[in-house]
């Protein structure tokens, strides 16, 4: 199968890498190449960042990577050293939910939930670079996040109520 | 009833709900049948695939359970609920919270439930089928009110009053002089030891009636929203164990391949430290990361040797099942009988192989205790599962256990074990835990798919434009909703299974989709036979009840007759209906042509949708938006596409789903109807938007497909 041939199949020495994530620095030992889906996931214990597609279709792994959102699947562990990570669980600070997780909330805007936490980092990212986005860009921009429970008019819904929520707030 | 006659064939069984089947004619046909339960029976058939059939009158072990069993009251206050359903997304979790707050008259707040753990739960039998509401909820509140009714009693009794004066409010009975209370927690110590709690749940307790709901009836959030939004909820794929491994499978490189040989050494010489399995033709890794794992395996797979069978391709697939049909398709008995028929008229409707691509794909961690087996898995079939693992691990079943946490999306695609008996080969070799965690590719190629479909119409019309007969034959892909609902002259209607050349099962709403996509197509079909407008051309065959309601109201708010009076290039107008499973759809859709692009574009949705009482208005009303937006998938561009047996379109990038960019307009109206009983709608709001979309197409262009996905550049 392709996913497995395209694996490099010689022995790889392990490095240590200096990753930033949620504002904390944390080590790894680890091969390179692996990607930093995996490496959250399976060394750090942060499973908020979900696998979906490993080919950047369904945005289920999305995590901010100096505020811009990116794509976990596709990035290696070398890739992101230095980098500020932001995942889902970095999100909420202090406890105290994002505002585009409070309207996740309010709006009922998952029925899984399993890609939740990529939309929510989605829209996030959306707000950084567009803080009063029109309907045309937030479908544009979320196009990349499948929702396979197809709660798509709910997630707009909840975009639309952060947007809001952003704007009274600022 | 003989055990021989509940073996389900192929493609068929005893009822509709749970159907799930699977053929594979170079397979061995080695069949064990085991007893689960009331009236279910199991069957699998060589490699581990499975067909089920459940008696039609059969509610799952959960019928008569004792109390104690459904229901555990804490000294805290808290109450816990025992359920085997699973949550995947379907809004189970706060159904079940609401049925027992609303009988045993708590808040919401204060009901837990504890889904498909199968040490801990009863068999509720499986998630599938809108089968939650109809029989779960009843069962959940039969228990509850039992609950209540013994707190009531065991009141009167303890204070010597009269039972008549005592009820139960927010939790508590009050003294009807004395200001005294006894609520729930209070006797939480008495009903460990009372007999009444190890008795049966009676059966004949008065539910409190839909206009008296007070927690049913609303839009209870689900109870986990917070975890879920915060990435602290562990679905299975997230889950963690000291020692854990990852696994990695061998697959074949074609469907029907089978392994020749393969050097297993290679694996470790690639990473030392792998565990390499190989028990018959399973052969597996497990390392440390799942990098790893996989690295070890492509070593493994460049030494791996295959024979390969002879396989049909996609192009040919109807051709191929219409040959394989495992009984002879019945001819039209009518033609003769109606030489006087004025039009006679027939047509063939065909239905690609989809996949259900659940966002998170097959999941399980297998470990091994003294004690037996643990997996922790996403399936809607906890206890089907279990007697999977137990039947392919060799242990009795009650050494294993099955824990589902609520998980990534089922669709009808989750009812098997797979990846956990992968995983329990895996976590035995290893002597350590194991999770295997499916990729998507592997999820396109070997999980089970949703039938292909070649459905034959035959119909005739008498002089005044009704339909004299009906003749309609589904071959391979099911009997859900197979019947016409319409009042017919003569109606002959037959599911014949076919050897499919690839694995399938459920899917959202099973055969009734392709069924109705070709009766609803073909209802619009002779409605321009008769010349008559498609709405009246229905109602005429709906003389009364409530299918024609939400036809008629589903009319009314898309201004249909005024609506097909416009015409412009490129747009068209569709209508199409059904029922199934006790609920009533109507939809209609406005769509858009591209001609340059032979694109379609679905811009806008009407549907109207009536289950009975509504337990969970925003819940309900989510399943619909679901169903009619993940219904725009297989009606517009879902096709599995293989060749020689191998799969050609087996990732994202390459099988479209639905995205927020294929939004239409959307328009719902969810019928309240109390005097029904409640019926699940997580299923028949997708069986009307394929033919509407096809019935609008052929409006707007004149050409009618008769093709899921419905394609204007197709050959088909």
């Amino acid at each position: 199968m392709s996913q497995i041939s395209a694996e490099v199949t010689s022995f790889v020495t392990p490095q240590s890498y200096e990753l930033l994530i949620n504002g904390q620095r944390r080590s790894v030992r680890t091969e390179p190449g692996r990607s930093l889906l995996e490496v959250l996931r399976e060394d750090l214990d942060l499973t908020g960042t979900k696998y979906g597609c490993g080919e950047g279709q369904c945005g289920a792994c999305t995590v901010l990577v100096n505020g811009q959102r990116a794509h976990a699947c596709k990035l290696t562990v070398q890739e992101v050293i230095g980098q500020s990570i932001l995942t889902i669980e970095g999100l909420a600070a202090d406890g105290q939910l994002h505002p585009v997780q409070e309207a996740f909330l309010a709006e009922q805007a998952f029925q899984c939930g399993y890609c939740t936490a990529g939309m929510i980092l989605s829209a996030v990212a959306l707000f950084h670079q567009r803080p009063n986005p029109t309907e045309a860009e937030i479908v544009q921009w979320m196009n990349g996040n499948v929702c396979r429970c197809c709660g798509y008019p709910r997630i707009l819904r909840a975009i639309r109520r952060a947007a809001e929520m952003l704007r009274k707030s600022s | 009833m003989k055990p021989d006659a509940l073996i389900p064939r192929t493609g068929d069984s005893t009822t509709s709900e749970a159907w799930f089947a699977n053929a594979s004619p170079a397979m061995d046909r080695r069949e064990f049948l085991h007893q689960l339960g009331v009236g279910v029976f199991w069957m699998v058939t060589g490699t581990s695939v499975w067909a089920q059939a459940r008696r039609p009158t059969a509610g799952g072990a959960g019928e008569r359970l004792p109390l104690q069993a459904r229901l555990h009251l804490g000294e805290d206050g808290s109450i816990t609920v025992f359920c085997g359903k699973v949550e995947c997304g379907q809004g189970a979790r706060a159904e079940i919270v609401q049925a027992a707050a609303e009988e045993l008259r708590v808040p919401a707040e204060i009901v837990h439930v504890l889904l498909a753990d199968t040490a801990k739960v009863p068999d509720d039998g499986i998630t599938a089928g809108s089968r939650t509401t109809p029989q779960t909820v009843p069962a959940i509140r039969r228990a509850a009110a039992a609950a209540r009714e013994w707190l009531r009693q065991t009141a009167a009794k303890h204070w010597g009053v009269d039972l008549s004066e005592l009820e139960v409010r927010n939790g508590a009975v009050r003294h009807p002089r004395e200001d005294r209370r006894f609520g729930y927690s209070d006797a939480a110590r008495l009903a460990v030891e009372d007999p009444v709690w190890q008795q049966a749940v009676p059966t004949d307790l008065p539910l409190a009636a839909p206009v008296r709901w007070q927690v049913m009836g609303q839009s209870l959030p689900r109870p986990n929203a917070r975890e879920v939004v915060t990435g602290q909820y562990r679905y299975p794929s997230d889950l963690r164990r000291p020692g854990l491994f990852y696994g990695a499978v061998l697959r074949p490189p074609a469907f029907g391949a089978r392994l020749v040989s393969v050097d297993l050494e290679a694996a470790a010489r690639a990473v030392p430290g792998v565990v390499t399995v190989r028990e018959d033709s399973f052969v597996g890794v497990a390392a440390a990361t799942s990098a790893e794992a996989r690295r070890a395996l492509a070593a493994l797979a460049a030494t791996a040797r295959w024979g390969e069978s002879s396989q049909p391709s996609s192009r040919t697939i109807y051709d191929h099942l219409r040959r394989e049909v495992e009984e002879p398709v019945p001819p039209n008995p009518f033609r003769e009988e109606f030489t006087s028929a004025v039009r006679e008229w027939r047509a063939t409707y065909r239905l690609a192989y989809v996949q259900h691509v659940p966002l998170e794909t097959r999941a399980a961690l297998a470990e091994w205790t003294d004690q037996g087996l643990t997996v922790w898995m996403g399936t809607q079939n906890p206890f089907g599962c279990r007697a999977e693992l137990a039947r392919a691990l060799g242990l009795p079943p009650e050494q294993v256990r099955v824990i589902v946490p609520d998980f990534g999306g089922g669709f009808g695609g989750k009812h098997t074990a797979e990846a956990g008996i992968e995983a329990a080969r895996l976590a035995r070799a290893a002597r350590r835990p194991v999770l295997m965690h499916w990729s998507r590719e592997e999820e396109f190629v070997w999980a089970y798919y949703r039938p292909a479909a070649v459905i034959d119409v035959e119909a005739g019309l008498d002089a005044s434009g009704h339909i004299m007969y009906w003749h309609f034959v589904n071959m391979n892909s099911g009997r859900a909703a197979l019947d016409t609902p319409y009042a017919v002259g003569r109606s002959h209607c037959r599911h014949v299974p076919a050897r499919s050349p690839l694995r399938q099962g459920s899917y959202r709403a099973l055969a009734a989709t392709a069924n109705h996509f070709a009766r609803e197509s073909a209802m619009d079909e002779l409605a321009a036979l008769a010349g008559l407008d498609p709405l009246d051309f229905r109602l005429r065959h709906l003389p009364t009840g409530r299918l024609r309601t939400v036809l008629e109201e589903v009319a009314r708010r898309f201004r249909w007759r005024e609506r097909i009076r416009s015409a412009h290039r490129g747009v068209g107008f569709g209508l199409a209906c059904g029922t199934e499973k006790g609920s009533f759809v109507a939809t209609c859709v406005e769509v858009a042509m591209d001609e340059a692009t032979a694109e379609i574009r679905v811009r806008e949705v009407v549907q109207v949708f009536e289950c009975g009482a509504i337990v969970n208005p925003e819940n309900l009303l989510a399943q619909v938006e679901g169903c009619i937006l993940m219904g725009l998938g297989p009606a517009l561009w879902e096709e599995i596409r293989f060749t020689q047996g191998r799969v050609v379109n087996g990732t994202l990038s390459r099988y479209r789903v639905p995205r927020f960019s294929d939004l239409p307009k959307l328009e719902i109206h969810l019928l309240d109807r109390p005097e029904f009983p409640s019926a699940g709608g997580g299923e028949t709001p997708i069986v009307a938007v394929a033919p509407a979309i096809a019935n609008a197409v052929a409006r707007a262009t004149g050409r009618r497909i008769r093709h899921m996905p419905i394609r204007l550049d197709a050959a088909a």
